[in-house]
């Protein structure tokens, strides 16, 4: 059963031809299998919309896309994915490798053919779960080593073999192997890392069997050091990769520090190749960096804190286990057109939660569809050429008074134009 | 509500339900299942999700065991606990207890019983269980009961005692229920009670039976209290007491063997819990009901597990790891089913049963529910429960279609094959 991604409707009505489009195509790395054509650019900020075509369809972007980390997105079937008109999703390299195993994978036709899923997959390097989840890791200049937390074995992943397991993967978009820091660390070991993630990018490319159906993405690295950012970008954006991913952040640095990596990153890559920011997800989070230029997103915070009754509403989100809930006869939010919001209310899912995976479903299921549907609002507001006061009216949404803006969104937001009241 | 029996064949009823719910536009065809809920969700499904499954069962099962708690919600919300739950188009059955929940023994009173919640027991009384039912407005529920007698050592005197609260609480419940307009035209099954004791079960059959009760709920027969010998016998002599023309609905009997067996006693009506403990163990319910060739059915999908490769000596080598099934407590695997955690799913690239069409099979492979379960995903969960609910409702379908014509046997002989030997 064939699968074709809707792509926004509007594009084709308000599609003004940019003269740069042609510049664009040559300019995406030679073999790769992506094109991506630019729809609109908003003439006050940095912000932009693509139309970024892959292997298995095109995606509109500003995108946010969900995570699908062992090969299923939480209790959510692939329909239902398509429903939400979801255009690409996430799985995770460290963990797919692990558990069933790249060999298993390629056997089942790849990733896709695993989960029976027809539209585009991006898949991870795999270094930042080692990283993050498993104690014993070392870094070396040949790559991660780590022991097993399945069977304690020690294990050294390598750029070749994290370029390996997502080849078996068959991911549309590959990410390279890239050292990861903290990114609270400072001094030294900050530009090490940047430097071993170009080697390791180098060593990735030339590790690839698929670059005519598989892209791989570089990572920017160079921590919170304008300096190193700036070496790193420079270096990078001379190799022919198809795209661009703004790496090291979304660490828990200050969210100054964060913004000023964004912006600096976007101003350094070309402008024909579209830009990831690595692991935000937040709703303030993403149409500030919409604005700073970038393109795609992900983040498991929209589905992880659905399985802890969360549900995100357009002025923040609604703890549907806490007691207020239990009798109130609204659905989550009144506006959205999601499953969960045409057929049930707050109280049901406030009683359901108590008793059955089910009410986590309902709630994944709206909180997939807000994240989508404030991307889609995002991107009509560009084309139509209203960003600016989208970005206004969504912030005075988001918080009950102005006062209450984050100074750092405040701050980023007047460096692309746009002053809030 | 109207039971038609259109044919009845070695005992079984074959027939409809008709007349069903508010607008009496539902029906039901027996024998049958009604649909499994907890706080009104099949478990681990979204209506979406559920929608991918034909020939949902008319009648949706609602318990109070997982309503209780909400009752001043209920009462605040005023408009039931069908549309509460989201369930629209479904006629709205309530039980007492929930039959995949175990029930702990010793809190029943003179007055009252008791149910679990997420907070602890609920002590019912009978004006209490009553404002319950008006609250959750069913279309039909059943009264009141204490059907505690599946201990062993119950002593006559207990089981007596049973059935006698049981026909206070109905009598109880019928003057209440006349007096409550939510409840106005809602209909009342009786519950016959009597453990394993004859004259108990009869005596209770014909009390029950001389009330105006549109139907009867059969208790105390579960899985694992007696020998399905002795079940049988007693359902026999039970249904024998009750009008033909009122269904009977038997409480907390899921096996496919024993649903057989209890449909030859008489028995209308079914609780779909079994696929739900299936799906909890990780299991896929992939018993074989096909009775085909029948060359005016050849050619047609239906659910079959080949018997030509190598599924045949593995079923065999699972019965043995697993006994021969009978008397299991509700938790332990049947023979009915296969684990797919098992690590001969982890390459097999098959539909969890050959030739199904549900969502499941149709879109997803062993291999992938084994990963699924081993990883503890929560996806396992919903492609098991469509799966399994898929399968036990088509068991009901090839039953009924058995019973047409008149094929019992080969049904039984196909069933209960995954029994052969040990």
């Amino acid at each position: 059963m064939a699968a074709p991604c809707r792509t926004d409707a509007i594009f084709e009505t308000v599609v003004e031809e940019i003269e740069t489009n042609e510049m664009c195509s040559k300019k995406a790395a030679s073999l790769a299998p992506l094109v991506l054509h630019m729809v609109a650019e908003c003439p006050v900020t940095k912000a932009r919309v693509c139309d970024l075509t892959l292997p298995h369809c095109t995606v509109n972007t500003p995108v946010f896309m969900p995570v699908g980390t062992q090969g299923t997105l939480k209790g959510i079937t692939v329909d239902q994915l398509e429903e939400l008109n979801c255009q690409i999703c996430l799985g995770n390299t460290y963990h797919l490798g692990m558990r069933p195993g790249p060999e298993l994978i390629d056997k089942a036709n790849g990733l896709h053919g695993f989960m029976n899923w027809k539209r585009n997959l991006l898949t991870d390097s795999g270094g930042f779960q080692m990283v993050s989840l498993v104690e014993l890791s070392e870094v070396t200049e040949e790559g991660v080593k780590f022991r097993s937390p399945y069977d304690g074995k020690e294990i050294l992943l390598t750029p070749e073999q994290s370029i390996a397991i997502q080849n078996s993967l068959g991911s549309d978009i590959m990410m390279q192997l890239d050292d990861v820091v903290s990114s609270t660390v400072t001094g030294p070991r900050v530009e090490e890392a940047m430097h071993r993630s170009i080697r390791w990018l180098d060593r990735s490319i030339a590790a690839n069997k698929n670059p005519d159906r598989q892209n791989l993405f570089a990572i920017i690295q160079g921590g919170l050091n304008s300096q190193l950012r700036k070496a790193c970008l420079e270096e990078m954006t001379k190799r022919d990769v198809p795209g661009f991913a703004i790496g090291g952040l979304s660490g828990g640095e200050e969210k100054d520090d964060f913004w000023k990596m964004v912006t600096l990153s976007t101003d350094h890559l070309p402008r024909c190749k579209p830009r990831y920011l690595m692991g935000v997800g937040y709703a303030v989070d993403l149409v500030v960096c919409v604005a700073l230029g970038c393109d795609m997103f992900d983040c498991v915070f929209p589905t992880r804190t659905a399985r802890f009754g969360s549900a995100l509403v357009p002025w923040g989100s609604l703890q549907l286990k806490t007691k207020q809930f239990a009798k109130d006869f609204q659905p989550i939010d009144q506006e959205c057109q999601c499953a969960t919001c045409r057929r049930h209310t707050r109280a049901y899912l406030h009683a359901l939660l108590k008793c059955d995976t089910a009410g986590m479903h309902h709630i994944t299921v709206h909180n997939i569809s807000y994240q989508l549907t404030l991307m889609r609002s995002v991107r009509e507001s560009i084309i139509e050429k209203r960003f600016p006061e989208f970005v206004k009216s969504f912030m005075k949404r988001m918080f009950p008074t102005s006062d209450q803006y984050p100074r750092w969104a405040v701050e980023a937001l007047a460096s692309v134009n746009i002053t809030l009241d | 509500m109207k039971l038609e029996i259109s044919q009845v064949v070695q005992g079984c009823r074959l027939g409809a339900l008709t007349g069903l719910g508010k607008t009496a536009q539902h029906s039901l065809e027996t024998p049958g299942c009604l649909l499994y809920t907890r706080c009104g969700s099949v478990p681990h499904l979204t209506q979406d999700t559920l929608h991918t499954l034909t020939s949902l069962p008319a009648v949706t099962q609602l318990t109070l065991a997982t309503l209780a708690e909400h009752q001043e919600v209920l009462e605040e919300f005023k408009e039931g606990a069908r549309k509460f739950a989201g369930l629209h188009d479904t006629v709205v059955y309530c039980s007492l207890h929930d039959p995949a929940a175990p029930n702990p023994p010793g809190y029943i009173t003179n007055k009252t019983v008791s149910v679990w919640g997420s907070g602890g027991r609920i002590e019912l009384t009978v004006a209490r269980y009553m404002a319950l039912q008006a609250a959750i407005q069913p279309d039909w529920y059943q009264s009141m009961a204490d059907g505690e007698t599946g201990q062993e050592n119950t002593s006559r005197k207990r089981v007596r005692k049973a059935v006698d609260r049981t026909l206070s609480h109905l009598d109880e419940c019928l003057v209440l229920h006349q007096k409550m307009q939510e409840l106005k035209e809602v209909e009342i099954f009786g519950v016959v009670e009597g453990g394993d004791v004859r004259e108990e079960r009869l005596r209770s059959a014909r009390e029950t039976a001389k009330r105006p009760v549109t139907g009867f709920v059969l208790d105390g027969f579960q899985s694992g209290v007696m020998g399905a010998d002795l079940r049988s016998q007693l359902i026999a002599a039970t249904t024998a007491e009750l009008p033909q023309d009122k269904p009977r609905l038997l409480q907390g009997v899921g096996r496919p063997d024993e649903v057989l067996d209890c449909v030859e006693a008489g028995v209308d009506l079914f609780e779909s819990f079994f696929p739900y403990q299936a799906t909890e163990r990780g299991c896929a319910l992939c018993f074989d009901f096909n009775i085909e060739p029948d060359p005016e059915r050849a050619g047609t999908r239906t659910p079959t597990v080949l018997n030509s490769d190598k599924e045949e000596i593995i079923t065999g080598e699972l019965l043995r790891e697993n006994g021969d099934g009978s008397g299991d407590a509700p938790g332990k695997m049947t023979c009915f089913e296969k684990d797919l955690r098992d690590k001969r799913y982890r390459e097999d690239f098959r539909p969890l049963v050959l030739g199904c069409s549900c969502y499941c099979c149709r879109n997803h492979q062993r291999a992938y529910v084994h990963h699924l379960l081993v990883t503890n995903e929560l996806l396992a969960g919903v492609l098991l429960m469509l799966h399994n609910t898929a399968h036990y409702l088509s068991f009901f379908q090839a039953l009924r279609r058995a019973l047409a014509q008149d094929r019992l046997p080969d049904l039984k002989k196909q069933v209960l094959q995954c029994h052969q030997g040990q």
